[in-house]
């Protein structure tokens, strides 16, 4: 069957497309942006043309429909030629006026990457400058948008926010948990399971609140909720840091950062999605807490393996394409060969380096083979590769709906960033036990649902 | 919440009544404003797009491309090249060497494989900067292949939205008058300004056909390389999103003596003043035109008019806030809501000129609030400050509004129902019926209180 993945066409074969058609990423700054949106009091900043936020606040709106604002320096010609210093360090106060921000998240964009502006340097002049006023903290990242995915936008920001802001720390006995790009529930979901393990958890970002707000007596400038800047300055001093997804490179990971720089252990974990991988991290969690798995966790991880027995058949063998960021894909991967779905192809638009090697291992022993396993491609690759191998259903973001429902009528499981075309983006809950319970619910359900509709005899009972 | 205008920003907030008309308008997004704009990619990206047997390919990294795909809601009657996303995705090797090699390889792999009747490639902020060379790639390409293959200077940071439009009508230009105009009706037009979002066009082009007039071109709504090649063949440009085309149309009338006229699709006047104006200017060469009109007109306002009513009962008197791309459209809004009994408390563009502000002012109430280039702090304060009941906008918009428990109707480009037209109409009745009567924002905390009241007072 994966005979047919005609290896010579894909990006960086012997006959690979120059042109990207329909992408599966996005740029970087969008990523810092939205880890950003998770820190406390912070207003992300773009430093680049006005389009580049405007865009982006639009598509990140689009998924997390809540309002979410970032700034920029709004260059203009004579900036590009003569350097964004000025109007840099005049966004900044103008943010400081209408915002009062805690934190200022700065981001670099391609057109600042190459016109040379030296963020650091106009940062520190701007402090000098404006040394009487009460300056919030400033956190740069460089976000060159020719260079990476928007997941690397996202580990790149996080990480700014580690080495810039965390200090040396007396022990405080908590841990650190850095939780990558998952939805705002599954955020709340974290904290809830380290609730129950009475763990004092710095989660980083935390866009729980900040992406998926409640409605309130008024519009609040900078919404409520987000990583305290205070936490985070503490996270030197936690007893362990506890990272979900493998594949950000080990430059761009926190948990090694702080391993390197403050001794506080890291591990790194595959995206706890599904029960194999959900089993790893809450012993990671019982090793940290010293205490056993709570009950309520003992029961959920019961039923998500009643419920896999009891949809087994209709799953069983059912050929599926993922696609995404690449610790989801890896993660809904290892979720799905436990159910018994064949996975026939998994995919993603980013390139990191160990991205196969996290599906092998997923794969191991659950399947007589390795699906297909693209990096850096496109939608047009995903479809031309994809077409063949005649799959059941797809699980991916909204961007797959052309090929899943309009072209091959077949089920497309909305997980991941974008889900915009349909609600409740930020409740989708990917996580621990219970997060696969529900994604199981959906995809078996979907199945049925097509079995049913597409059904000549009409069954009741299914 | 507190009302924070930004010192350098004032100028660009106006009240009628408070003191004789002065806006400013048409400068630059003031940096850290957080500005509802986007950049002169965009402006030319909304007007092209729409073509949909072109290939857009969007020369930069793949943000610029991927944030622009399908966001729109401009339908095609034929092909949907339009609907996908092209772009070179430069790396970081092609910024230090030159993007120029992969872009010429990408348009040609892109032409072998989707044959288009012709390519648009848009300059990005990035390739400005390191200074590609588009215009002979372009040439090079379209001597090789046979169609035309036009660069648009887009460069996001070259000014702002406007800019771009104008990159629009200088590519679309270099089309107009390349075809073949045999046959063509003296009683014809081009449709400017129209981007058959959620199939408007076909709407507005109906109404044409009953009136005996033929649409040569749609620019750009299920637009057609074909088309704009000979749209220089039609007797008169009727220029809606005046922002957008009027450049194109005004090039028109220069060389080719084509005059046009300023209209409007949306709400019950403006729509039937585009037909009237139409038909007044056809009705020497062909003198059963006005009647045509006059027919139409009244058979459509005959049905429209009983079925707004049962919404203009519940609406009387309700308050709306408005704030879209183009000031133009605001007119329109302003007298649709009128049309509903409503009153318009705000109103703002993000691109307005000095003399669409000052009809502005003229045609609102005093105490009307009227913005340019806004953001999201000055927008929920007037929207507070007024107690609106509905805000029309886009998706940037929308959360404001709904975090502060206000119906919202979304008018821009990502719209999925027809607003133009007297159907349209008729759909804009519902649409603002349907979320400014909806129960759920008597839970909103900001209005609850107002709406246990209200209640008790009935």
């Amino acid at each position: 069957m994966l005979n047919q993945v005609k290896e010579n066409k894909m990006r960086g074969g012997p006959d690979p497309y120059i042109s990207t058609t329909n992408a599966c990423k996005l740029c970087t700054p969008l990523g810092a942006c939205i880890a950003f949106k998770g820190v406390e009091g912070c207003v992300p900043f773009l430093h680049g043309s006005q389009g580049c936020a405007t865009y982006m606040r639009r598509y990140i709106i689009s998924h997390y429909r809540e309002p979410v604002d970032i700034a920029s320096s709004s260059l203009g010609e004579n900036d590009a030629i003569y350097g964004g210093g000025p109007n840099l360090m005049q966004g900044l106060l103008n943010v400081m006026d209408k915002y009062q921000p805690g934190l200022m998240g700065v981001a670099s964009t391609c057109l600042t990457e190459t016109i040379g502006d030296d963020m650091p340097m106009i940062v520190r002049q701007f402090r000098k400058e404006f040394e009487n006023m009460d300056i919030p903290e400033i956190v740069m990242v460089s976000t060159p948008s020719y260079s990476g995915t928007h997941m690397q936008g996202f580990h790149a920001a996080v990480h700014a926010l580690v080495t810039q802001l965390v200090k040396k720390s007396a022990d405080h006995g908590g841990i650190n948990i850095f939780p990558g790009l998952v939805s705002p529930e599954d955020i709340r979901y974290v904290k809830q399971i380290c609730c129950d393990y009475e763990l004092d958890a710095v989660i980083l970002p935390d866009f729980s609140e900040t992406l998926d707000g409640a409605i309130k007596e008024d519009l609040e400038m900078i919404p409520s909720g987000g990583t305290p800047v205070s936490s985070i300055k503490s996270m030197g001093g936690a007893k362990m840091s506890i990272e979900l997804g493998l594949c950000a490179d080990q430059k761009l990971s926190s948990s090694i950062c702080l391993e390197k720089e403050h001794n506080v252990p890291a591990h790194r974990v595959l995206m706890p999605v599904g029960l194999r991988a959900t089993d790893k991290f809450m012993d990671i969690l019982s090793q940290a807490s010293g205490k056993d798995m709570p009950r309520n966790h003992e029961l959920e991880r019961g039923r998500l393996i009643d419920a896999y027995v009891d949809s087994h058949k209709y799953i069983f063998g059912k050929k599926c394409v993922v696609y995404g960021e690449e610790d989801l894909v890896a993660g809904l991967t290892s979720f799905l060969v436990e159910m018994g779905a064949h996975p026939v192809m998994v995919a993603t638009g980013g390139k990191s380096k160990v991205f196969e090697q996290s599906i092998k291992e997923v794969c191991q022993g659950m399947l007589s083979y390795s699906p297909a396993t693209l990096s850096g491609v496109d939608f047009y690759q995903i479809v031309e590769q994809a077409e063949e191998l005649k799959p059941d259903f797809i699980v991916g973001n909204s961007k797959g709906y052309r090929i899943a429902a309009r072209k091959w009528n077949i089920p497309l499981i909305r997980v991941g960033f974008p889900v915009h075309d349909r609600v409740g983006a930020s409740r989708i809950r990917h996580i621990g036990y219970s997060g696969a319970h529900e994604l199981l619910i959906r995809i078996v359900n979907s199945l049925l649902d097509k079995k049913q509709t597409d059904s000549g005899v009409g069954y009741g009972y299914m | 919440m507190e009302a924070r205008i930004l010192e350098s920003r004032k100028k660009q907030v106006y009240e009628k009544g408070q003191a004789p008309f002065e806006l400013e308008c048409n400068k630059n997004s003031l940096a850290g404003a957080v500005s509802q704009r986007a950049c002169v990619f965009c402006g030319s990206r909304v007007v092209l797009y729409p073509i949909a047997d072109a290939l857009h390919l969007v020369h930069g990294p793949v943000g610029c491309a991927a944030y622009t795909w399908d966001i729109r809601g401009a339908l095609s009657s034929g092909p949907e090249l339009h609907r996908l996303s092209f772009t070179t995705d430069l790396q970081e090797k092609d910024i230090i060497f030159g993007g120029e090699k992969k872009l010429y390889q990408a348009l040609m792999e892109l032409i072998d494989r989707h044959s288009p009747k012709a390519a648009f490639v848009y300059s990005t902020c990035i390739v400005g900067i390191i200074g590609d060379d588009l215009q002979s790639v372009c040439k090079k390409v379209a001597d090789l292949k046979g169609i035309p293959v036009i660069p648009v200077q887009s460069e996001g940071f070259k000014g702002n939205k406007r800019a771009g439009y104008s990159a629009a009508c200088n590519a679309m230009f270099t089309l107009v008058g390349s075809g073949d105009t045999a046959g063509i009706s003296p009683v014809s037009v081009n449709i400017l300004g129209d981007f058959n979002l959620a199939g408007e066009t076909w709407i507005i082009k109906n109404y044409y056909r009953q009136m005996g007039v033929e649409v040569v071109a749609c620019i750009t709504g299920d637009g057609r390389v074909d088309e704009l090649k000979r749209c220089h063949g039609a007797a008169l440009n009727l220029v809606q999103c005046s922002g957008a085309t009027i450049e194109l149309a005004k090039m028109m009338k220069e060389k080719y003596s084509i005059p046009f006229k300023r209209v409007s699709y949306f709400g019950i006047e403006d729509m039937s003043r585009a037909l009237y104006d139409t038909a007044e200017f056809f009705k020497d060469i062909d003198p059963d035109v006005m009647k045509r009109t006059t027919e139409l007109v009244r058979g459509e306002i005959k049905v429209l008019q009983p079925a707004l009513k049962q919404y203009r009962q519940d609406l009387e008197g309700k308050k709306a806030a408005i704030y879209v791309g183009g000031a133009f459209k605001a007119f329109s809004l302003i007298k649709c809501f009128r049309h509903l009994g409503m009153k318009v408390e705000l109103v703002g563009s993000q691109t307005g000129t000095e003399e669409e502000y000052q009809e502005m002012a003229e045609m609102c109430d005093p105490g009307t609030v009227i913005v340019d280039d806004s953001n999201p702090a000055e927008l929920a304060h007037f929207i507070k400050e007024k107690d609106v009941d509905i805000f029309v906008g886009g998706v940037k918009e929308r959360p404001i509004a709904y975090k502060l428990g206000v119906g919202f109707c979304d008018h821009n480009h990502e719209r999925k129902e027809a607003l133009e037209g007297y159907i349209g109409m008729l759909n804009f009745a519902k649409e603002v019926h349907s979320t400014v009567m909806s129960p759920v924002w008597q839970f909103t905390p900001r209005r609850a209180e107002k709406h246990a009241q209200s209640s008790k007072g009935e």
